[in-house]
């Protein structure tokens, strides 16, 4: 934690500063960038343009799709482009000399999505003599092609080519040997021009956005202040330096490294309202009389998602609020203690104001990292039973009810609200010189 | 009488400690053999506040041996802090008492030492208070962090009979020998979890590699070269920190689909090394920043190029704050849950978090979900127990992110 952000203030540098010539004939203070600090610089953006490429493409491009998407009315149905699908067969023509139809089934896949430019072209059969074409067929040096222009979602048509085998036709000849050569430009709602407010009228409607909203700051604020508060408990226990501390701070570390995964299902076995240890436990101590629903009852399941959060994140707290407390300075203990204050006067007076700054930096931080946090509720309820908050939205209206754009529309609001953070984040930190 | 009395300080304390003993040595007597213990915090209350105005009285040695033999002696009668169902047999009831016993005295009198039956001064008092919420949260911090971890792994021992019976039950019998084992067998044998940890060590070090690639050079240049958006930098990588995954994972989702990058392992190690390399960038620029700069300078001085002065001059010194970065970002990737569940279809390309996420369906057995989180869970602690020292260092250095 000793470490400062980057300050724009000038501090000693280490790297000798060169602008001026070794034969310059003036001594004259140099002006400009020379080439050295120019050479530095490039140095640096060519150390850095890796990462600025990658970073860039998978963080500031898929923000901007966020944006564009969040007003289309995107479903999960759409990222399937829709496809010309052709299938051909030969009808009543099994021999030389048959009469019967060379005939072409096909259809747009997709049932609303309409297709541009469609057209197919095949090779006529050797031994194959057409009637009379229908209309957008024509036949060019033994190659017949048809085009249909665009055509609309859920279309299908057959066409039906008559057509008389000659002698020179080999009826074991498959007409799929020589497949049409399809072409159709699918019209993706994804890259065309159809913008839509509805994703935002959808998700900020009334009561649902309420819901959704109340469990998001319920989550948040009790997450961040129960982890915090939790993790200052611990880091007492553990400023004290005695046998097993090291083995203690492990252990104490243990469901922040632990897989989210694995440590989610073994709360929801633990508390499985049927055959969790939690309620047998509870029923045969007399505090309940019959099983609870912790994850699937309404105020309930809320409160235990918190529990989990914090739980899952008071180890963070506890290592960082440790490392602060073990350089504060043991004379200010002893000095106080020689002027007559009691422990609990000395954690109020001493402690509690030097480990503000991290305390409340702790607090910026989690608090984001906590709004932001998606895996936990989504493995513990699902988003069910009153839980559902801002993330857990992306994904339920995305997945779940597969509107990608509205989903995209969730993102954004939550996009919003981060900025805003952010913004006082920065702020803030500036002054606090915490992290 | 206040509340500093060292009566009224000695019976509210020993009145806590009876009532934290009670729960605690009830719940680990009724996980450890599935009986039914069930502590009274009324009567524990009463009794701990007698044994303990008692105590500050009479602070001599032989009054922690009476007070263990009360408590003992209460809780044979129907009045005691604990009571033991009736399908406990007794030799069991007898010793969760005389646990109880004892240890409500070994904790109670360290508690109490100092107290004088009148009225104490704030020092003694407070340290009296301390030390009583020293001992519960140990006992508290302890029993919370390990009992979803026991859960786990008792359960992945036993099989859907044992679960239904008695779900209390949380010991691990023994008497099974390597019948202990068969959920794991099942999983390696008929779900693929061999390769399922293949993949994920694989994608796990992979990520780790092209991580380090990209921030080693990145945390250099912001640390040690002066160029114009410095600062402006170092704020945008903590700023990407702050976006959520899920914003991210729903256009990637998309692009993938459409590029047909879903389901493959190309795809998660595209993504993968990106949401980590922020946090290493960030942890391995504040340490070159600590490193010494003439060490550097002498390079230069001595012909050598920056690219060499990295190589053979940084990297060297920083090789512990080079393994804190691994070891967080492998933890990062191998817990990783979202995008692989996401992203990932083909039970050949799983990753384990992927796979167990898979388990979780109501034809199989509770006890393969516990074995499949045990599995996934192992390895990672194995290497944050052994390598403890860099991977606090790196939790603590770079990141508050979870």
């Amino acid at each position: 934690m000793s470490e400062r952000l980057p300050s724009a203030a000038p501090g000693p540098d280490p790297m000798p500063i060169s602008g001026t010539p070794a034969d310059a004939p003036v001594a004259v203070p140099p002006t400009g960038r020379g080439a050295l600090a120019r050479g530095e610089a490039r140095l640096a953006w060519g150390l850095l343009a890796p990462t600025l490429a990658i970073v860039s493409a998978v963080v500031i491009l898929p923000l901007l799709a966020i944006f564009w998407i969040s007003v289309k009315p995107v479903q999960l149905s759409d990222l399937r482009p829709p496809e010309f699908v052709l299938r051909e067969d030969l009808r009543r023509i099994e021999a030389p000399g048959d009469e019967g139809a060379w005939r072409f089934r096909l259809r747009n896949s997709s049932p609303d999505r309409a297709l541009r430019d469609v057209s197919f072209s095949d090779v006529v059969p050797p031994g194959l003599t057409l009637g009379p074409l229908p209309a957008p067929c024509a036949v060019n040096g033994g190659t017949l092609t048809c085009r249909f222009g665009e055509v609309p979602g859920g279309w299908r048509e057959t066409l039906e080519i008559p057509a008389t085998a000659t002698d020179a036709f080999d009826p074991a000849r498959d007409p799929d040997e020589t497949p049409a050569v399809t072409e159709a430009q699918a019209t993706s709602v994804l890259t065309d021009t159809t913008f839509t407010l509805e994703n935002f009228a959808r998700i900020l409607d009334g009561e649902e956005f309420l819901s959704v909203l109340w469990a998001t700051v319920f989550y948040t604020v009790f997450g961040t202040v129960g982890a915090i508060v939790m993790g200052l408990f611990a880091a007492l226990l553990l400023d004290r330096s005695f046998k097993g501390q090291g083995l203690l701070r492990g252990l104490y570390l243990f469901p922040y490294v632990a897989p989210v995964i694995a440590v989610a299902f073994a709360w929801i076995i633990l508390f499985d309202p049927f055959s969790g240890s939690a309620n047998a436990l509870l029923v045969q101590m007399g505090v309940t009389s019959e099983a609870i629903n912790f994850f699937g009852a309404r105020p309930l399941a809320l409160i235990m998602v918190t529990v989990f959060e914090i739980w899952r994140y008071f180890p963070l707290s506890f290592l960082f609020i440790l490392a602060r407390m073990q350089s504060i300075d043991a004379d200010m203990y002893e000095a106080a203690d020689m002027d007559g204050a009691s422990p609990f006067q000395q954690f109020a007076w001493l402690s509690l104001p030097q480990l503000l700054g991290i305390l409340s930096v702790l607090f910026l931080l989690r608090f984001i990292w906590t709004f932001n946090k998606f895996d936990d509720i989504f493995l513990l309820t699902g988003g069910n039973a009153g839980t559902r908050t801002l993330t857990v939205n992306v994904y339920e209206q995305a997945f779940a009810v597969s509107n990608i754009g509205a989903g995209a529309a969730v993102a954004v609001v939550i996009f919003a609200c981060l900025l805003l953070f952010s913004a006082f984040f920065f702020r803030f930190i500036s002054r606090e010189e915490g992290l | 009488m206040t509340v500093r009395s060292g009566i009224v300080t000695g019976a509210l304390l020993g009145a806590a400690w009876l009532v934290t003993l009670s729960v605690t040595v009830a719940v680990v007597l009724s996980f450890a053999t599935g009986g039914a213990f069930r502590p009274s915090v009324l009567l524990s209350a009463l009794w701990g506040a007698a044994a303990g105005a008692g105590l500050v009285v009479r602070p001599g040695r032989g009054a922690p041996v009476a007070a263990g033999v009360a408590i003992l002696a209460v809780c044979l009668m129907p009045l005691g802090p604990m009571q033991a169902g009736p399908e406990v047999g007794w030799p069991a009831a007898l010793t969760g008492v005389a646990i109880l016993a004892a240890a409500f005295v070994l904790a109670l009198r360290p508690t109490l030492a100092g107290l004088v039956p009148g009225e104490n001064d704030r020092h003694a008092f407070e340290a009296a208070v301390i030390r009583f919420l020293t001992g519960f949260g140990y006992i508290f911090f302890t029993a919370i962090v390990a009992i979803p971890f026991w859960v786990m792994l008792v359960t992945s021992t036993k099989n859907r009979a044992e679960l239904v019976t008695n779900p209390l039950d949380l010991s691990i019998d023994l008497s099974k020998g390597t019948g202990l084992f068969r959920s794991y067998v099942e999983l390696f044998a008929d779900f693929n979890f061999g390769t399922y940890l293949l993949n994920s060590a694989f994608i796990s070090v992979v990520t780790v590699l092209v991580t380090l690639a990209f921030a080693i050079p990145g945390a250099y240049a912001v640390a040690r070269l002066r160029f114009a958006g410095r600062a402006a930098f170092s704020r945008s990588i903590l700023l990407i920190y702050m976006v959520p995954m899920i914003v991210l994972a729903l256009p990637i989702y998309i692009a993938f689909s459409v590029t047909g990058l879903r389901n493959s392992m190309i795809g998660i190690l595209l993504i993968y090394p990106v949401t980590t390399i922020p946090v290493a960038l960030y942890m391995l620029q504040g340490y070159f920043r600590g490193l010494p700069a003439e060490v550097e300078e002498a390079g230069l001085m001595d012909g050598l190029n920056r690219l060499q002065v990295i190589w053979k001059i940084t990297l060297p010194l920083s090789l512990p704050a080079l393994a804190s970065v691994s070891l967080y970002v492998f933890m990062i990737a191998w817990n990783e849950f979202l995008l692989a569940f996401m992203l990932l279809d083909d039970p050949s390309k799983f990753t384990l978090t992927r796979g167990i996420a898979s388990l979780n369906s109501s034809e199989i057995p509770r006890q393969h979900l516990m074995a499949g989180s045990v599995i996934a869970t192992v390895p990672i602690m194995a290497l944050f127990l052994g390598l403890e020292k860099f991977m606090t260092k790196g939790l603590a250095a770079g990141s508050v992110k979870g």
